[in-house]
Formats: C-alpha cells, sequence, structure tokens
C-alpha cells in the first residue's frame, strides 16, 4: 500500500496555493498607482509606462535565469512535489507539474512586484531606458542572490548559511527594493528645485491622493495573497491553515496605518493622507517576514513600530540626509522591510533566531546595497539613469513619450510657454 | 568617503560571513555584531558622503 499524501487533500492544497498566487499582481498594481498617485501629473503616464516595463523585464529575465539562481524551496511536499526532485534550469528547464510551476510563477511575481520598488526612488527624473537595463541588473543578480540566500540557504565553504525567517519577503522582496531605490535616490540626485539654496526641501505634493489611497487597498488584497502563497512556499505553512497569515497581515497593515495617522495628527495637527498610506503599506511590508509565525497581537505591534518607522524616516531622509525619495520608497520598503526581518527574530521565541535575523540583515547593508549601488553607478556610466533639465521641467510624459497623461488639463503651462 | 564607507560596508558583511564560516558558540554572535557595527560605520560614511552641499541641485 502507498502512504502517499491525499490526492483529494493535494488538489485543495494546490487551488488555495494557486488562488494566493493569483492576487499578488493586485499588489503590483497598487504599488503602480501609489508611484503614479505620489508623482506629478506631468510625469504619470512615464511613470506607468515604467511599471510596466520594468515588470515586463523583470518577469524575463526571471524566466531566463533569475530562477535558475534562486532555486526551488525545500518546502514543497504540500504541494506535491517532493524536494529532491526540484531543481531548475535556465529557461525553466525542469521545472515540470503544477506544483512546480506554480512555484516558478510566484517567484516571478515577487522578482516583479521587488523591481516595482526602486522606481518610486527615481520617481519624476529616471529615464525609461535606463530603468529597462537597471531592471535586468536588479532581477538577474540582486534580487536572487539574496533570494537564494534567505530561502534557499546554501552552504558556504561547506557551512550551511543560517535559516532567516522571511516568509513573504520583508527583506528578500521589500528591503532589496528600497535598498535599490536608496542607491539610485543617491545616483540620481534630488529633483531639480527640491532643495532651496540653503538647503530645505521645497514641498512637490502628491498629484493625486485617490490613486495613492486607492492602491493601498489594491496592495493589501495582494498582500494577503504574497504572504499567504510565501508562507505556503518559503515557512511550510499548510495551505488550508492560512488564516492566520490573513490575520496577520491585515492586522499589520491596521496598525501602520493608524500609527501614522497618530503621529501625523500629533505633529503636525492634521492626519497626512500620503503619509497614512506610507504607513499602512509600511506595515504591510513589516508583516511579510514573520506573518507564518506571529501572534496577532504581535503582529498589531510589529504594525504599529513600521508606521511610526515610515513616518520618522520620510521626515528624517528629507530633511537631514536630502535623499529626494518622491514616493517614500526607502522608508517604506528598506526600513520597515529591515524592521520586519528584526521583529521576526524578537517574536519568533526561538535562541539565535535573532542573531540569523541580524546576520540578514548584515548581508542587505553589506551585500545588497553595495551590489545595487555598484552595478547602478557602472550602468550610469555607460546609460544616462537621468532626463536632461529642460525634459524634466517640462515633465517625463511629454519629453519621453510624446504625450501627457492628462492631455484636456493644463496643469503646468510653462512648458509651453515659447521661449 | 564614498569609497572608504562603500569598502567599509563590504568589509563588514566579509567579517559576519567569516564569523558564520569559522566560528562556533558565542563568538559567532560576537564577530556577527562586530561585522554589523563596521556596517554601520561604512553606512554612516557613505551617507554623509551622499549629503549635497547648499546651493547643489536648486
Amino acid at each position: 500500500m502507498s502512504s502517499g499524501p491525499d490526492p483529494a487533500l493535494l488538489l485543495f492544497s494546490y487551488a488555495l496555493f494557486l488562488g494566493f498566487v493569483l492576487l499578488v499582481p493586485f499588489a503590483i498594481a497598487g504599488l503602480a498607482l501609489i508611484n503614479t498617485g505620489l508623482g506629478r501629473s506631468r510625469s504619470a503616464a512615464h511613470s506607468m509606462t515604467s511599471v510596466l516595463c520594468a515588470l515586463a523585464v523583470a518577469m524575463l529575465v526571471y524566466f531566463v535565469w533569475g530562477f535558475k539562481i534562486q532555486g526551488f524551496t525545500p518546502y514543497m511536499e504540500h504541494l506535491g512535489v517532493p524536494p529532491e526532485s526540484a531543481s531548475a534550469g535556465l529557461f525553466l528547464r525542469g521545472v515540470n507539474g503544477p506544483g512546480a510551476l506554480t512555484s516558478a510563477l510566484l517567484a516571478m511575481f515577487a522578482a516583479g512586484l521587488a523591481s516595482l520598488v526602486p522606481l518610486g526612488g527615481g520617481t519624476d527624473r529616471w529615464r525609461l531606458g535606463a530603468t529597462c537595463v537597471s531592471s535586468v541588473l536588479f532581477s538577474g543578480w540582486v534580487y536572487p542572490v539574496f533570494a537564494r540566500l534567505v530561502w534557499h540557504p546554501p552552504q558556504v565553504f561547506g557551512v550551511q548559511f543560517p535559516h532567516i525567517v522571511d516568509a513573504a519577503g520583508s527583506g528578500v522582496i521589500q528591503a532589496t527594493g528600497g535598498l535599490t531605490a536608496l542607491s539610485l535616490a543617491w545616483l540620481l540626485g534630488p529633483r531639480r528645485g527640491k532643495y532651496s539654496s540653503s538647503g530645505m526641501p521645497a514641498a512637490i505634493p502628491a498629484h493625486n491622493v485617490v490613486f495613492v489611497l486607492f492602491g493601498c487597498l489594491l496592495s493589501w488584497i495582494g498582500w494577503l495573497g504574497l504572504n499567504s502563497a510565501g508562507a505556503i512556499l518559503y515557512a511550510g505553512v499548510i495551505p488550508w491553515k492560512a488564516a492566520q497569515v490573513l490575520i496577520n497581515t491585515s492586522f499589520a497593515a491596521a496598525g501602520g496605518g493608524l500609527a501614522a495617522a497618530a503621529i501625523t495628527r500629533l505633529r503636525f495637527h492634521r492626519p497626512d493622507a500620503s503619509l497614512i498610506a506610507n504607513g499602512w503599506v509600511g506595515g504591510l511590508v513589516a508583516s511579510s517576514a514573520g506573518c507564518a509565525s506571529l501572534k496577532p497581537a504581535l503582529a498589531v505591534l510589529t504594525g504599529l513600530v513600521a508606521g511610526a518607522l515610515v513616518v520618522f524616516s520620510v521626515e528624517w531622509l528629507e530633511f537631514h540626509l536630502k535623499v529626494d525619495d518622491p514616493c517614500g520608497s526607502v522608508s517604506v520598503h528598506a526600513v520597515a522591510g529591515i524592521w520586519g526581518l528584526l521583529a521576526a527574530g524578537i517574536f519568533a521565541g526561538e535562541a539565535g533566531q535573532f542573531m540569523a535575523q541580524l546576520a540578514g540583515v548584515a548581508t542587505l547593508l553589506g551585500l545588497v546595497l553595495p551590489m545595487s549601488y555598484g552595478l547602478n553607478w557602472m550602468l550610469g556610466l555607460i546609460v544616462p539613469h537621468r532626463v536632461p533639465r529642460e525634459g524634466e521641467r517640462q515633465g517625463l510624459d511629454l519629453h519621453e513619450l510624446g504625450a501627457d497623461a492628462y492631455p484636456e488639463f493644463v496643469v503646468h503651462a510653462d512648458e509651453l510657454i515659447q521661449r | 568617503m564614498k569609497l572608504g564607507g562603500f569598502l567599509l560596508l563590504l568589509s563588514g558583511w566579509g567579517i559576519v560571513l567569516a564569523a558564520l564560516i569559522l566560528l562556533h558558540g558565542r563568538a559567532v554572535s560576537a564577530f556577527v555584531l562586530a561585522g554589523l557595527a563596521v556596517e554601520i560605520l561604512g553606512l554612516v560614511l557613505f551617507v554623509k558622503a551622499h549629503i549635497p552641499a547648499a546651493g547643489e541641485n536648486a
């Protein structure tokens, strides 16, 4: 008699997993809306076009060689894939069967989501061609190398790399993207007119806050899928026990949004819509690492801290470090992502896990940041990252695409005046 | 300063990696923390090197 898994149970598990994976594009759509809404109206179409191009590049690069670098996770038996039988080659060779293919699909969606994060740091000044090539470097090297270290820890000189708890990518997806956004914000420099001659930052408001807030709601749906699918695939959670993951994800988002609302109300006497949005997404980002293991109260605490960190770091980066990050990508994805990794270690309740999480943070700062900075710096020597001064004044829509996102509305007349 | 910070970031990770490979027990924790401290020092230098002078990009 065979003692293999019950086929009906396996089918149910697979269907649930597939359902969760199919929710992930909502997170991509949400992030695209947030980035576009927080940018200027004269670069809105360019922002959405950059999202589509970066996403397309990332998924294709992952198909060609990215997934080979990342490799399969050891937790695939409950999807009907014995771990020893799973090995991926170039062009997804060796990826067969519904469980393995859906795992590769999740990996491609995750790489696509991660590749959108750096766009926020370069909003309103990053050329489309440079965006595409930078996405190749990110999704082909930076992201899969760290994903391999965390989700399929290799032997390094005969010693097993520590097991870092990061079920759905607070570190792998979000912090790698956030640190790349920081690299790009540094390499591109601030937008023209962002800082006065005395170094004081000027407020360049979001052009459509409704996009931003609706993007948060879409992101929430996407994160429910991302965290659940990630917990199943990368933390070995049994699919029908994913309810805890869904609860933790929602609680962390709620905590992040409310913390940002309370802090901005106390500091500025009015809640700030774009910072509440950033706090909400910061909560989602921080929830990803420990979503499979945290208790709901600790998920709320993780979200509250993430929301507070996002608000303070947005201000600190803009005022003190002079980093022009129009969408708050560094704060939301890098700072909250690193906090999520640490929180998963602090609240794990296992001796030694916090040290493994610290090794993960050290890898982010000591490997991912220099790698993304170095690769993009070298790329800048060949393909200029930044649009010329005139293009920035005109808006990236007209300069790079030849047409405005909102042609009926004259919201910035200065570029129409013949000089 | 930029190059110094960059190299310190890499060196810090080298210390962390060496600690994970070569050491056992409590020494691992001590050297992981030391490596992280070197990285934070490198990050501070790297960040400071990127702060534009007043008037730049205005």
